[in-house]
């Protein structure tokens, strides 16, 4: 038996997304991405003596935003300071909610997994300023020096904690995956790993296979791509697993991912966690959001991602297959399930126009990585006028599928023009007839054996059909000609 | 007579009307600091340059007709943990040395716009812990009543600029009484208004839910016109008040309605000199028709210890910036842990390290709900039992200190330093507004100030009592070398 298979793994994710207001979170200063170091700073951010904070109200919105979508209760909240000394940290404290978060008690649905993952609290901070150190090992110890830019520091941050639900690398990945879909959806966070705008530590733990009591758990700090986390949880999961058979015990301790090595190795362990010594922000006063304008908030949301996989569904009768399920998922991934909805209003079955989108649409927007989060577009209407010409029968799926991938790599080729050029303007019942002639009297003794019963063979004729026409002749008609044939 | 005893009240009415100066006014000034600021030590840095450009640009604008604002030609003395933009700033500590901030406070700027010329940076004990001025990490300022004694503390050199005449005004900060205290032992009239109603921006922080900027001043008038300057909402400060104002109402003195509650719990651990004084303005206040009464509040008992948990709290929070990293004094070790360390270890002087010390322990896991939630306790508590005296008596009054200045020294037990607090530290709990004003000679002949306390946003009250007892009192101040 594999050791996996014997021992149960606890994931429980913290999620770091940095709110996309204007300015900072307690002072005027520009949120932004890529500017020159230490520019876009002020006393207040810098945490000059005798600055003070002064909360940003959109930001305040923004998190409530993200409480609504993911179903948790709004409530009156607290900042407390997180004390610590860091250099990147300008008032060598971190202005937090601590036990009085501005959201809790949430939930998301995992769309692949049938699970509901159990948000525990999503909470208001301040981002730190960003340290590079300079030197061999790229870490604070043996660097030769160390640079802090401020420009990060003091951008709101919302916290999402969830608990301890999920078990398996696979579930967190759909986690982080679909709460990115969400905070997009929001317009509070844009949702980019890759700039850093969605930051998530992972807590893992082990028991054995048939015990309840969880086991003890590391924390795996600051992973930047699901790529990562995903490694991260299969290296830490089994790493664990491997010491308790081995008769080890695991320390309660925060671990540092090595991406190029693919290991966990120990930051801190429990014993020398800083006592944070948090208490309320005297600077601050508590945010009482007023209910009604809470309810106004949630209700400009708009349609989330749960909900726009259910309009897909409903476009299907009766159970959905797996693939199926997929298919919705990926439309609303790459928000394609708008382009799906409409083809499907202008008459195209629903099973091909979901499956057009998820195959072909997907894998053209998402050229680069299924881990990059950069959504391309797709002309909409071209997308509809393709698949209802297929739907019709006037162009075949091989010849539907070539014009998607055209129109892909230039959104300005038109559809009646790229037939012409391809040359898919549908062969007539006559020229299918004739081309069916010759394809019998070429091949007679096939054509006896099928029409004796070897169905098989009709994929023979097919083929030969589209090797004399360049792959011009529509499969589907063909097929039914040939039917035709053999019962007259 | 002279212009160094004129009030700020007296000094602008002078020189929007041209009668003085303001030229006139600062030079004046600033040749009494030349002749006895050596002996009192009261600046740590004097503007002159400054303030002289500044006083000929007033009387320019003077001259070209301009409207010159309710403090014009009026210098003010400003302590030293108050940020002015290129003026060098220490908070009275190494760790500061030689920072210049890059913006001004809120309220120098609403001082300057109305007028004023700032003329020094006071001393203060480091970092406003204290109630000496010893704790000044560069030298102590001498009380100039009698320059053997201390002027009192945290803000003993904006009390002592005052009472020596280096500036007929001057700003302080009040976290435990700092500005009330050595208002009391030199003399002088020193107001703690009501937390939000004066910005805290750009006051270098002590212990920010106690911390309060408030006026010196010789005469109540003159305290009154200052804070009516510096007071309103500031939305750079989110604890400032968004609807509280004060408006500087001279002459009103009638406390003939009042009922005047005596805080039985502040007289215990007075000294005889203080109480006789004291007494005296009860029946001043009799006298004045008001009905005064002793009032028990048990609370405040407990006002020093649940002090000294929450002030050394959020100031080990509030100096943890001071690091090394960013500005100000570093000592470089051999990584970051050791920087820091060397650095504070050089930078900070030993009440200031105590502090933190006692602030960290009582944040620190474990210990958290048995002292600083405790304390905090405490604080609701006296809010509570503040809010049942006040539904009897429309302000309580006190003797500032227990006792008047003392000698250099005579306090070394931190404990019997802390005690100058007992009677004022209650007001910052509370967030209330509370006041010292002189009333008459102790031990010595020294000043002894009475205390006067109002519920929250109530200084008009306040105010009036203060016009009351000054009134009664014919007790005035004078430097050690104006005898």
């Amino acid at each position: 038996m594999a050791i996996e298979d014997e021992y149960i793994i606890t994931i429980g994710l913290e999620v770091h997304c940095e709110l996309k207001t204007n300015t900072k979170l307690f002072c005027g200063c520009a949120n932004q991405f890529g500017s020159e170091p230490n520019t876009n700073i002020c006393p207040v951010c810098l945490g000059l003596p005798g600055s003070l904070p002064v909360i940003n109200e959109r930001a305040v919105e923004y998190a409530i935003r993200i409480g609504s979508a993911l179903s948790c209760e709004i409530r009156p909240s607290v900042f407390h300071r997180k004390n610590y000394f860091y250099p990147d940290m300008p008032k060598d404290y971190q202005v937090s909610q601590y036990d009085e978060p501005i959201c809790v008690n949430g939930k998301l649905e995992l769309p692949s997994f049938p699970k509901t993952v159990r948000i525990e609290r999503a909470h208001m901070e301040e981002d730190t300023g960003k340290t590079t150190h300079v030197g061999t090992s790229g870490r604070i110890h043996g660097a030769d020096f160390s640079l802090v830019d401020y420009n990060r520091a003091g951008i709101p941050l919302v916290e999402i904690v969830s608990a301890p639900d999920l078990s398996s690398a696979d579930e967190a990945r759909e986690y982080v995956s679909e709460l990115r879909a969400i905070l997009v959806s929001t317009k509070a966070s844009d949702g980019k790993m890759e700039e850093g705008s969605l930051r998530v530590d992972a807590n893992v733990s082990v028991r054995p296979l048939g015990t309840e009591k969880l086991g003890t758990r590391c924390e795996i700090k600051n992973l930047n791509s699901l790529r990562s986390l995903g490694r991260a949880i299969n290296y830490e999961a089994r790493r664990q697993m491997e010491a308790l058979s081995a008769g080890q015990s695991i320390r309660q301790e925060t671990r540092h991912w090595n991406e190029d090595q693919g290991v966990t190795s120990a930051l801190r362990s429990k014993e020398e966690a800083y006592d944070y010594r948090y208490f309320p922000e005297p600077d601050l006063t508590p945010l009482d959001p007023d209910m009604d304008e809470v309810a106004t908030i949630a209700r400009a949301l708009g349609i989330l991602p749960p909900a726009r996989r259910l309009r897909l569904r409903e476009l299907l009768d009766g159970e959905l297959t797996r693939s199926e399920l997929e298919q919705v998922q990926t439309c609303v991934k790459f928000d394609l399930d708008e382009h799906v909805l409409d083809a499907v209003r202008t008459g195209v079955p629903a099973r091909l126009a979901l499956a057009r989108g998820s195959n072909e649409l997907a894998s053209y927007v998402n050229q680069a990585t299924v881990d990059s989060f950069e959504v391309a577009e797709f002309p909409r209407g071209k997308f509809i006028e393709v698949i209802s010409l297929e739907s019709q029968g006037k162009v075949s799926s091989t010849q539907a599928k070539t014009l998607l991938s055209r129109i892909a790599s230039n959104h300005n080729e038109e559809v009646s023009a790229l037939i012409e050029e391809l040359g898919y303007k549908a062969a007539s019942q006559d020229e299918i007839s004739e081309l069916l002639d010759r394809l019998i009297s070429e091949n007679s003794m096939e054509w006896e054996r099928l029409c004796a019963g070897e169905n098989q063979l009709a994929g023979f004729f097919i083929g030969k059909a589209m090797k004399i026409t360049n792959g011009k002749v529509n499969g589907k008609t063909l097929a039914s000609e040939m039917a035709a044939r053999r019962l007259g | 007579m002279e212009i160094i005893e004129l009030g700020a009240v007296e000094i602008a009415k002078a020189v929007k009307s041209g009668e003085l100066s303001a030229l006139e006014v600062v030079s004046a000034h600033l040749s009494e600091i030349n002749e006895h600021d050596g002996d009192v030590g009261a600046f740590l840095l004097v503007m002159a340059d400054r303030a002289i450009e500044r006083a000929k640009e007033i009387d320019k604008r003077r001259s070209g007709g301009e409207e010159l604002g309710a403090l014009a030609g009026v210098p003010v003395a400003l302590k030293d943990n108050i940020v002015l933009q290129g003026v060098e700033t220490t908070c009275a500590s190494k760790i500061l040395s030689g920072w210049e901030p890059p913006y001004t406070a809120t309220v120098i700027e609403k001082l300057i716009s109305q007028g004023a010329i700032p003329i020094g940076k006071t001393n203060l004990d480091e970092f406003a812990m204290g109630s000496s001025t010893e704790n000044s990490a560069y030298f102590p300022t001498r009380n100039p009543v009698k320059l053997d004694r201390v002027p009192g503390g945290s803000s003993g050199g904006s009390a002592a600029s005052v009472a020596s005449r280096f500036a007929p005004i001057a700003i302080g900060s009040d976290t435990g009484g700092s500005i009330r205290q050595p208002a009391s032992l030199c003399g002088v009239v020193g107001v703690k208004p009501t937390y939000g109603l004066v910005s805290r921006y750009g006051l270098i922080a002590f212990a920010s839910s106690l911390d309060q900027i408030g006026p010196f001043a010789k005469s109540v008038d003159d305290a009154s016109l200052v804070l009516s300057v510096i007071a309103g909402h500031d939305g750079m400060d989110s604890t400032s008040s968004r609807t509280a104002t004060y408006e500087h109402a001279p002459n009103e003195s009638d406390i003939s309605s009042l009922r005047i509650g005596v805080i039985q719990e502040m007289m215990s651990d007075v000294s005889n000199d203080v109480l006789g004084v004291f007494n005296q303005s009860l029946d001043a206040l009799r006298s004045c028709g008001a009905k005064v009464e002793t009032v028990s509040i048990p609370a405040v008992r407990y006002g020093l210890s649940s002090y000294y948990l929450i002030a050394p709290a959020e100031a080990s929070s509030n100096l943890a910036r001071f690091d090394g990293v960013r500005y100000g004094l570093r000592v470089t070790g051999a990584d970051m842990n050791e920087t820091y360390g060397l650095s504070r270890e050089a930078g900070f002087g030993p009440e200031v390290k105590r502090r933190i010390m006692l602030g960290t322990y009582a944040l620190s896991a474990g210990y958290y709900d048995a002292l600083y939630g405790k304390a905090q306790k405490v604080r609701t508590l006296i809010v509570s039992e503040f809010a049942r005296a006040y539904s009897d008596f429309d302000v309580l009054v006190s003797p500032t200190s227990p006792t008047v200045a003392f000698g250099f020294g005579d306090k070394s037990d931190p404990l019997s330093m802390y005690m100058s607090d007992v009677c004022t530290i209650p007001s910052n709990l509370a967030g209330h507004p509370a006041m010292s004003v002189p009333f008459g000679g102790g031990a010595d002949g020294l000043p002894v100030g009475v205390q006067i306390l109002a519920p929250a946003l109530s200084e008009r009250v306040m105010f009036q009592v203060a016009r009351a007892l000054e009134g009664a009192s014919t007790y005035m101040a004078k430097p050690q070398w104006a005898h």
